[in-house]
């Protein structure tokens, strides 16, 4: 006799219509005849897999969660939430040391920020790549993220005080990006709510959000992650009446969304508190609140929406804001996926398929010539300048630049 | 030898029929088997699919409950492929007498069926969808078996011992000669060909339309029609089958099979006239919801697939309205003993668990009748597809690495799965998207397994079967038929006929997604097709 532990499935699985719109919307599909498609990974395998964890395909690992396929739903069927569920549930394979080292994506940048400027010259070289290649199967033609010397972290405890003099005071998840690799974005924030009469105070140690980590089959360490993070964020929201923001669109929305449905973390008290930077900003100068725009500032911004901005529905805040700016010209790129997710595509055996995504997003870059291109994610940004050598630039660190200082 | 003269003709492809024309072939007769539909479209394929241990009778029919759990142990050896080993549990709510259970086990232990009582909690981690507010349970081995699969097999293994099958062809009389039946005149329903078949011995194996048959050779049975309503849900949600401990009563089975699971069932006295045409009434769906939900509590917000009901062939012994306190022991009829009418034997009575039985105690009579002394095998011998034990094996043994429509495959075709072709994009190329059927399994069952219509191809690959209920895979299948009988118009008609069919199942209960997909596939037939 076999046994199933998980009879009942959620995620509104039963809702699908079988209209298969979500396949028609896949990325993947398109470039990867070895991937079944979102339906057929998704609400349809979950059927077999009800009836025995059998059922369960290797191949589901070729879904990178971009969660296109739940915006094109019409029957609110959080597809990419089913297939990631069932490699959680299912997937017995260890994950690789490659997976390992893509997803520790904050003990690697513990790890490289001391010694930030010989790690950043090493990953440059291409012996080095052709290692990574040949003994992690990290694709050789990848650019590697740079790390910064100094910690967002450090630099914003150096600045604790001042800061916290502003009247208002708002919590931020900086997630790992910011803290290792960019924190002029994080100071591009600071500057941005300080602007505003907003002082910025760090969450009581968070770590990373996990999101590298579900994907790369650690769920367990990122429900570690998750829990700790929500009562970090509990402390803020509950105890110091704060709003939580963020200026990445992925740690966002695992945390609203992947800790309760993919890993069981309740958040239901404090989700709602947890925004986006831009959403924030939006909110305030819609009640009322000014930003003096430079008036020699004269851009040709073009603007792609993340895929998990799309699922939240929150690109538009970006957009608006980067609006009000006068001298800026606003191109809003038509809605495709650049074909990195996170570490999906530093994988070797991604990498055709995941440039492969990119290609028409690259190219309408290419044809629209922007003076920047801006986005929300930091892996959306490695993905398009190293594919198109523009550069990309987070809209708060637009908005910053923007601003009279 | 004359193509159209046998050493028998068994009328009816249900499971005893198929059943008895693989005993008599495997015992050397020369057989034909004759159905005026296709396989298992009476009783056979309108039940719970339940292999029964034998422990819902075991207190009040001790004789079906000891045929029960011997057969249940056999099909396990020779039909692995068409069952689902997942145990049963008997389970006690607050408003049923724990007294009973004592009862209960003491009768299954009594007919060698062995029933553990375990503790609720256990059978709560056991069944994570059971009742939580159960109070006992027993644990015995009861399981699931798929009816249309091992129907199939049992007439694929006839025609590979030199079975003839003749389907879609309906009886339309017999041909005596003085006190004998010496065979049967047939019309094929399809091309209205009339045929004539001879053998010294004829078995109705019939089921309830078994009364019919008895009639038009002259003699009567006295049939007792009891009609069972079923609810099909659109996805597993037990592992085990779940059962009340109590005396068997309305909408106390739940049964998983293969991607569904199933509650019933009712039990209704209809006059034969329905027979044909059984609809499942408002009523019995509210029933079978209200009950079920007590098995499962995660059954009333479940999607049910479909409604559908089947008529127990129920040879009457009383005058009991409800058609539950008759035996459903075996019945077989030599008429030349009972009415003096020579080469005819009716098989009725019993139930699917005890086909097999059934089959030997009719094949016996039949070669009683023609002086054949050959030993029965089929107790032993495996069914085609069964040779291994698990669909883990048989997908292991052809694929490197299986895809989820291998698997399917395998788990429904066990080592007939070898035969089908895959390998090229277009024959991995899927049929049925929920129920994972590929195009290379569509064709063999054209091809090998002689399905001529949609329905057809239904019973013996799940096409359609799945949540969307033929919305995709109709069509395509459709084309596939056109391709293989080389005509377009017959297979449109019969692409709307399935449709309407499949309709059939969804009214009754159509509310909620089941009503919006099967407005949504209303919408694409009409308007995006153009049917």
């Amino acid at each position: 006799m076999k046994l199933q532990e998980y009879t009942i499935s959620k995620h509104n699985f039963e809702e699908c219509m079988k209209c298969t719109v979500c396949t028609a919307y896949c990325p993947v599909l398109q470039v990867n005849p070895m991937y079944p498609g979102p339906k057929q990974a998704g609400p349809d395998g979950e059927r077999l897999r009800l009836k025995d964890p059998y059922f369960f395909n290797y191949a589901l690992k070729y879904c990178m969660n971009c969660k296109r396929c739940e915006v094109a739903c019409p029957s609110d069927v959080n597809v990419a939430d089913l297939i990631q569920a069932a490699r959680i549930r299912y997937d017995r394979s260890k994950p690789k040391l490659r997976d390992r080292i893509l997803a520790s994506t904050d003990f690697m940048g513990t790890l490289a920020r001391p010694f930030a400027p010989v790690v950043n010259g090493v990953t440059r070289l291409g012996v080095t790549k052709s290692v990574m290649d040949a003994t992690l199967k990290i694709d050789h033609r990848r650019s590697f993220p740079k790390y910064s010397s100094r910690s967002f972290e450090s630099w914003l405890r150096r600045h604790a005080k001042e800061q916290a003099a502003f009247p208002e005071q708002v919590a931020y998840f900086h997630g790992c990006y910011v803290n290792y690799n960019n924190p002029g974005l994080g100071r591009d924030l600071v500057k941005v709510l300080n602007a505003l009469g907003v002082g910025v105070q760090l969450l009581e140690k968070e770590k990373c959000c996990g999101i590298a980590l579900i994907t790369n089959g650690m769920s367990d360490k990122a429900t570690r992650h998750a829990t700790h993070n929500i009562d970090a964020i509990r402390k803020a929201v509950t105890d110091r009446g704060l709003t939580v923001v963020t200026t990445s669109s992925s740690c966002t929305l695992t945390i609203r969304e992947e800790y309760p449905n993919l890993l069981g973390v309740d958040n239901a008290d404090v989700r709602d508190s947890v925004l986006m930077a831009t959403r924030y900003i939006f909110e305030r100068l819609e009640k009322g609140a000014t930003l003096r725009f430079r008036t020699d500032y004269h851009k040709k911004i073009a603007y792609h929406t993340p895929c998990h901005m799309e699922r939240m529905g929150w690109g538009v805040f970006s957009e608006k804001l980067m609006r009000m700016i006068p001298g800026v010209e606003f191109i809003q790129l038509d809605s495709a996926c650049c074909g990195i997710a996170g570490t999906y595509g530093f994988k070797k055996e991604n990498y055709e398929a995941s440039q492969a995504i990119g290609a028409p997003l690259f190219e309408q870059i290419r044809a629209v010539n922007p003076d920047i291109v801006a986005c929300d994610c930091e892996t959306c940004k490695w993905q398009i300048e190293m594919s198109t050598g523009y550069t990309v630039e987070n809209p708060i660190s637009i908005l910053a630049d923007a601003i009279e200082s | 030898m004359n193509a159209k003269e046998f050493d028998v003709i068994i009328i009816g492809g249900g499971i005893t029929g198929a059943g008895t024309q693989r005993d008599c072939a495997m015992r050397g007769l020369r057989t034909l088997l004759i159905e005026r539909s296709d396989i298992a479209t009476g009783a056979t394929g309108r039940n719970h699919g339940l292999l029964h241990s034998g422990a819902r009778y075991a207190v009040n029919d001790a004789e079906s409950a000891e045929e029960c759990i011997k057969e249940n142990m056999i099909l396990r050896r020779i039909a692995a492929h068409c069952i689902d080993e997942t145990d049963g549990l008997f389970i006690t709510l607050p408003e049923d007498d724990l007294a009973y259970q004592k009862t209960f086990v003491e009768a299954c232990q009594k007919a060698g069926i062995s029933a553990e009582v375990i503790d609720p909690a256990l059978a709560r981690r056991l069944e994570p969808s059971v009742n939580p507010d159960l109070i006992g349970a027993v644990r015995v081995p009861d399981g699931s078996v798929d009816p249309f699969r091992l129907c199939a097999a049992n007439m694929l293994d006839a025609k590979m011992h030199g079975g003839q099958v003749r389907l879609h062809s309906e009886v339309v009389g017999f041909i005596r000669e003085q006190d004998s039946i010496i065979g049967v005149r047939t019309q094929n329903r399809l091309t209205g060909e009339i045929e004539e078949y001879y053998a010294p011995v004829t078995v109705n194996a019939c089921g309830i339309w078994g009364h019919h048959i008895a009639e038009l050779a002259g003699v009567n049975i006295g049939m007792y029609p009891a009609k069972g309503a079923l609810l099909i849900f659109a996805h597993r949600i037990n592992n085990m089958v779940i059962n009340r401990c109590r005396k068997p009563s309305n909408a106390d089975i739940l049964v998983p099979g293969d991607t569904v699971c199933v509650i019933g069932t009712t039990s209704t006295h209809i006059p034969f006239e329905e027979c044909d045409h059984v609809a499942v009434t408002p009523d019995e769906v509210t029933l079978l919801i209200t009950e079920g939900a007590k098995l499962s509590p995660a059954l009333s917000s479940t999607r049910i697939l479909r409604a559908y009901a089947g008529v127990r062939p129920l040879v009457s012994a009383d005058d009991d309205p409800t058609g539950r306190n008759i035996s459903r022991g075996i019945v077989c009829l030599d008429h030349e003993t009972r009415d003096g009418l020579k080469g005819f034997i009716t098989i009725t009575g019993g139930k699917l668990m005890t086909y097999r039985l059934m089959a030997e105690i009719a094949t016996d009579a039949v070669c009683r009748k023609l002086g054949i002394d050959k030993p029965c095998e089929t107790a032993t011998t495996p069914l085609p597809g069964s040779e291994e034990r698990s669909y883990e094996a048989v997908a292991q043994k052809i694929w490197e690495k299986p895809s989820m429509a291998q698997k399917a495959a395998a788990s429904r075709m066990g080592t007939g799965a070898f035969h089908i072709q895959s390998g090229d994009r277009q024959d991995d190329a899927l049929i049925c998207e929920c129920e994972e059927v590929s195009v290379g399994e569509i064709k063999f069952a054209i091809e090998r397994m002689d399905a001529s219509t949609l329905t057809d191809l239904r019973r013996r690959t799940r096409v359609g079967m799945g949540t969307c209920q033929g919305e995709f895979c109709a069509c395509r299948a459709a084309g596939l038929l056109a391709k293989a009988n080389g005509c377009v118009e017959k297979e449109r008609k019969g692409l709307a006929e399935f449709l309407q069919e499949r309709w059939k199942g969804n009214f009754p209960i159509g509310w909620g997604d089941t009503l919006r997909e099967a407005e949504y596939t209303q919408w694409v037939y009409k308007h995006v097709l153009g049917l």
